[in-house]
């Protein structure tokens, strides 16, 4: 994203469009749809940003974390909402293909109350995020294995968004604390 | 019959663009930027890269327009954009463009099977850094409209000739808001 600016901003609006502001699906919502998309596309950096983002707003603790890796692992086996449930069904189906969603897969989705707008952007993010993945990994970047570092990345986005960010801070943030450790 | 109510006889992704203006903004100028930017790749190639990865992804409308727009770029030339959709590298093409096709071929799939012999092969005919990274977002971004177009079960015509228009037109013009405000006039009309 730093190697291109030009292509960086109108990819950071729309994410900042899609993930964040006044909506009936709430933030941690669809950050649990981006979240769920980068793991079928078994991207470890968009899942890990993502799914941290999404435990932060739904409150950051421990338990918020085990909550979106049980999302990743089996979506009907949780708690979440019949309609979550049903729109990530959706966004699995636009995973593999737009033409994979069938009728009844948008009907499930009504009978459960989601609205068009709610099922249009679902539609989208799951589309979004096949397309960051296939940009962080096709460009082979590095991507760390830190949870530290996800976690610090989670917090950060949960509070300040996707537009205007400095995105060497996370990374600043934990090496301070590893730095005030160490002494 | 799309999968949410969109304004009538919009085809493929204008009506969910006309739906949803607000994420149509940086969808567009992400289009813009990719595809008619300052580039040392000509926008006749961003867009055969679009046409390709569209192609493989089985999306009629993207690879139908965006296969009109390359065609503009190059003179009304269909038969070889043709050529380069089904088969790059048995096209009438330079190498460095088929070595680039190759790696949104990859990208496409899923961005882990991009080797580094592909980038290698890329380098060896000239391709720069700059050129690989716009083809594997151009590949990935066309990976998201194809998606889009086809997950909301836009109506999309399959009639090559009713694509000419269109090509020469985003030939012309582009990506960004007068087209898109004439689609917004006909949607109100």
């Amino acid at each position: 994203m730093v190697f291109s600016p030009e292509t960086t901003k109108p990819l950071c609006d729309l994410v900042q469009v899609l993930l964040t502001g006044l909506h009936t699906l709430t933030p941690a919502e669809r950050e649990m749809i981006a979240t769920y998309v980068s793991s079928e596309n078994d991207c470890y950096y968009c899942q890990h940003c993502h799914g941290s983002t999404a435990a932060q707003h739904l409150g950051g603790k421990d338990a918020d974390y085990e909550f979106i890796s049980e999302i990743k692992k089996n979506v009907d086996a949780t708690s979440l909402s019949p309609k979550m449930k049903a729109l990530l069904n959706i966004a699995g189906k636009v995973q593999k293909g737009g033409k994979q969603v069938t009728p009844a897969d948008v009907a499930r989705a009504r009978a459960e109350g989601a609205t068009d707008k709610e099922i249009h952007d679902t539609v989208l993010i799951a589309a979004a995020f096949c397309m960051f993945n296939r940009y962080v990994d096709g460009l082979g970047t590095w991507q760390p294995q830190d949870p530290e570092i996800y976690r610090e990345i989670g917090q950060q986005t949960s509070k300040l968004g996707y537009v205007g960010r400095d995105y060497k801070k996370p990374l600043e943030a934990i090496a301070a604390k590893q730095g005030n450790r160490n002494d | 019959m799309a999968h949410i109510q969109l304004p009538d006889g919009l085809p493929g992704i204008i009506g969910p663009l006309t739906f949803s203006p607000e994420t149509a903004k940086p969808l567009l100028e992400l289009a813009e930027t990719l595809l008619r930017g300052p580039n040392t790749l000509t926008s006749a190639e961003r867009e055969m890269i679009a046409a390709h990865v569209s192609y493989r992804n089985n999306c009629d409308f993207c690879q139908l327009s965006h296969s009109a727009a390359a065609a503009a770029h190059l003179q009304g030339n269909y038969d070889l954009v043709e050529q380069i959709k089904a088969n790059p590298e048995a096209a009438a093409v330079s190498d460095k463009l088929k070595a680039l096709l190759a790696i949104a071929g990859k990208v496409q799939q899923d961005g882990k099977q991009v080797t580094s012999a592909d980038v290698a092969r890329a380098r060896e005919h000239g391709a720069t850094d700059k050129e690989i990274h716009d083809t594997v977002l151009i590949a990935a971004a066309f990976c998201m409209y194809n998606r889009y177009v086809d997950g909301l079960g836009t109506w999309q015509p399959l009639d090559r000739e009713a694509y000419r228009e269109m090509g020469e037109q985003l030939a012309r013009e582009g990506y960004v808001r007068d087209r898109f405000q004439d689609s917004q006039k006909a949607a109100q009309a």
